[in-house]
């Protein structure tokens, strides 16, 4: 059984001149054990679908979905109060920023414990022994000092690890990473990965990497679902999709990678794509 | 032939001031830095956060003086602290910054943003202006219709266009690019890389490149400067140094990058399966 079902999602959010449509009809499926990178430029909804499926978009956004399901569990039609008891335990998710999504007023100890608290019950000294065992499997150093700093007394890729730690620490089955290295230096993106991927091998977890970085995809995914405007345009696995890319879309994204450039200008997607031809590739 | 930019030995120091219970100390953001660039070629600064590479952005444009070190321009040394900046110095060199949303004013219309280096600077008339914006906006891939309008109502892609756009007002001999594409998605990415490559051939601008993408500097460099700690650890042609990186810091800043070709996804998916 698949771990999140999604089936044929749509994201509408009401604005001044109308409803637009952020995600349309997207479908997909993670299976235990399994890393899913969802790519896609700005504006492709990749983020929207997975904020959907976890509940955390404001009141303006209209989600509808033939299917929605967490472990054979029906997300849509629960109440926020039961929503609420599964996001953050089972489903974790990692954002982008890692500075932003932490809070300032707060030690990073007792944001981590917090949730330990609500999630878990665990009293105080359970906690603190938890909190501590968390910080070493990320690789922070000083684990017990560590719990009484504030984030801005941490270095970006520190913080990522706290991230990273809170999500993990009541052993979720899946863990959304939406651009988990993109606010970092290459070689802490490395570190990262690595600390993602080996935690991925050695809990089994489902995830999901939402990113635009197709080095990133290269380094992770099994397999990859390519968006573009709120479609899914290509599903592959992840050899497939770098060798014989189907649609003409990821074709253009490929080739403009500087990587691959082999006269002295990059080919340009807007140069020989229209958005019809973009879609018209595209699959369900 | 003289370079468009040389330097020798810049060093930067910060003084960060004491009080009662901290003791003053001095940050060398960047120690005895030295290079050349020469008109019509890129050099492309890499390196990590806070290794002094947009310290030394902001020598190159005149923004801070350098602590110690020479910089010549154009063969002639410049030298802002002794003797400040002329109207003239500042129009040899320009700067587009990494964020297009931040450095556009959002209550100016793009024609103003384009024209104020003009009236800052020249002594030109308000229809010659007009005429010069204009003519800039189409150079950079924009048309004439989006000269009264305002920065929210353009793209990532556009604005740094426009940011591009005003850098040019001025006529530079040289332009610094301080990460002006890692903000952008990669189909943009590819467009603003092109167009900055057609306005080296059309102007024969030369570049100074600041990015820790490495691969955009692989296809845009013709030199590459590893920066690290404030040091140049590896200076040199770009075939030198992505063919044969000599110290340890350039090795791990290959290795951490992330390849995104079909043999090594093979490669990590036997790892994998194994």
């Amino acid at each position: 059984m698949s771990l999140l079902e999604v089936e044929n999602l749509v994201v509408e959010f009401q604005t001044a001149s109308g409803p637009f449509r952020a995600v349309n009809g997207v479908s997909l499926k993670v299976n235990e054990g399994e890393v899913l990178a969802i790519v896609g430029e700005s504006g492709s909804g990749k983020s929207v679908s997975m904020l959907a499926a976890m509940g955390l978009l404001p009141w303006t956004a209209k989600v509808t979905a033939d299917k929605l399901q967490f472990n054979g569990i029906d997300l849509l039609g629960m109440s926020s109060s039961e929503r609420r008891r599964i996001v953050g335990k089972d489903i974790a998710m990692i954002f982008q920023e890692p500075i932003a999504s932490l809070n300032p007023c707060f030690t990073v100890g007792f944001q981590i414990e917090e949730v330990l608290r609500l999630h878990l019950g665990l009293d105080k000294a359970a906690r603190r022994a938890r909190a501590i065992e968390l910080f070493e499997l990320v690789g922070i150093p000083n684990p017990a000092e560590r719990l009484s700093h504030f984030p801005h007394q941490m270095s970006g890729g520190q913080c990522q690890r706290v991230m990273i730690a809170i999500a993990l620490s009541c052993n979720p089955k899946l863990l959304i990473a939406d651009e988990p290295t993109t606010a970092l230096d290459v070689t802490i993106q490395k570190q990262i990965l690595d600390l993602l991927m080996r935690l991925q091998s050695e809990h089994g977890m489902g995830m999901i990497i939402i990113t635009h970085n197709m080095g990133v995809v290269a380094e992770t995914a099994d397999r990859v679902i390519v968006q573009y405007k709120g479609r899914k345009i290509e599903e592959a696995d992840v050899l497939s999709l770098f060798e014989s890319p189907k649609s003409a879309y990821t074709r253009a994204l490929l080739s403009a990678l500087p990587d691959n450039a082999t006269g002295d200008r990059l080919p340009t997607i807007a140069e020989f794509l229209s958005d019809d031809q973009i879609f018209a590739g595209a699959v369900r | 032939m003289t370079a468009v930019l040389e330097a020798r030995n810049l060093v930067r120091d910060y003084h960060i001031p004491g009080s009662l219970l901290k003791r003053a100390r001095i940050v060398h953001a960047v120690k005895g830095v030295s290079f050349a660039v020469d008109q019509g070629k890129t050099l492309a600064i890499v390196g990590e956060s806070g290794c002094g590479k947009s310290t030394l952005a902001r020598i190159v444009t005149m923004i801070d003086p350098a602590t110690s070190g020479e910089m010549l321009i154009d063969g002639e040394k410049v030298d802002i602290a002794r003797d400040g900046l002329t109207s003239e110095m500042r129009r040899k060199v320009q700067i587009v910054f990494q964020n297009p949303y931040g450095t556009l004013n959002p209550r100016k219309k793009i024609g103003d943003i384009l024209s104020e280096p003009l009236i800052i600077n020249t002594r030109m008339k308000a229809d010659e202006r007009r005429d010069m914006a204009m003519a800039m906006l189409k150079k950079v891939g924009l048309e004439e219709k989006h000269y009264g309008r305002y920065p929210h109502m353009f793209s990532g892609g556009q604005r740094q266009r426009v940011a591009i756009a005003r850098a040019l007002m001025l006529n530079p001999r040289l332009l610094v690019l301080d990460e002006p594409v890692s903000a952008l998605d990669l189909s943009v990415q590819a467009q603003v890389l092109n167009l900055l490559a057609d306005l080296q051939d059309e102007f024969q601008l030369t570049y100074v490149f600041i990015s820790h993408d490495l691969s955009v500097v692989r296809y845009i460099a013709d030199d590459v400067m590893v920066m690290y700690y404030g040091e140049a650890v590896e200076y040199g042609s770009r075939e030198e140094v992505f063919s044969d990186p000599k110290h340890s810091y350039t090795k791990t800043l290959f290795a951490a990058t992330p390849r995104a070709d079909v043999d090594s996804i093979k490669a990590r998916l036997a790892r994998k399966a194994a």
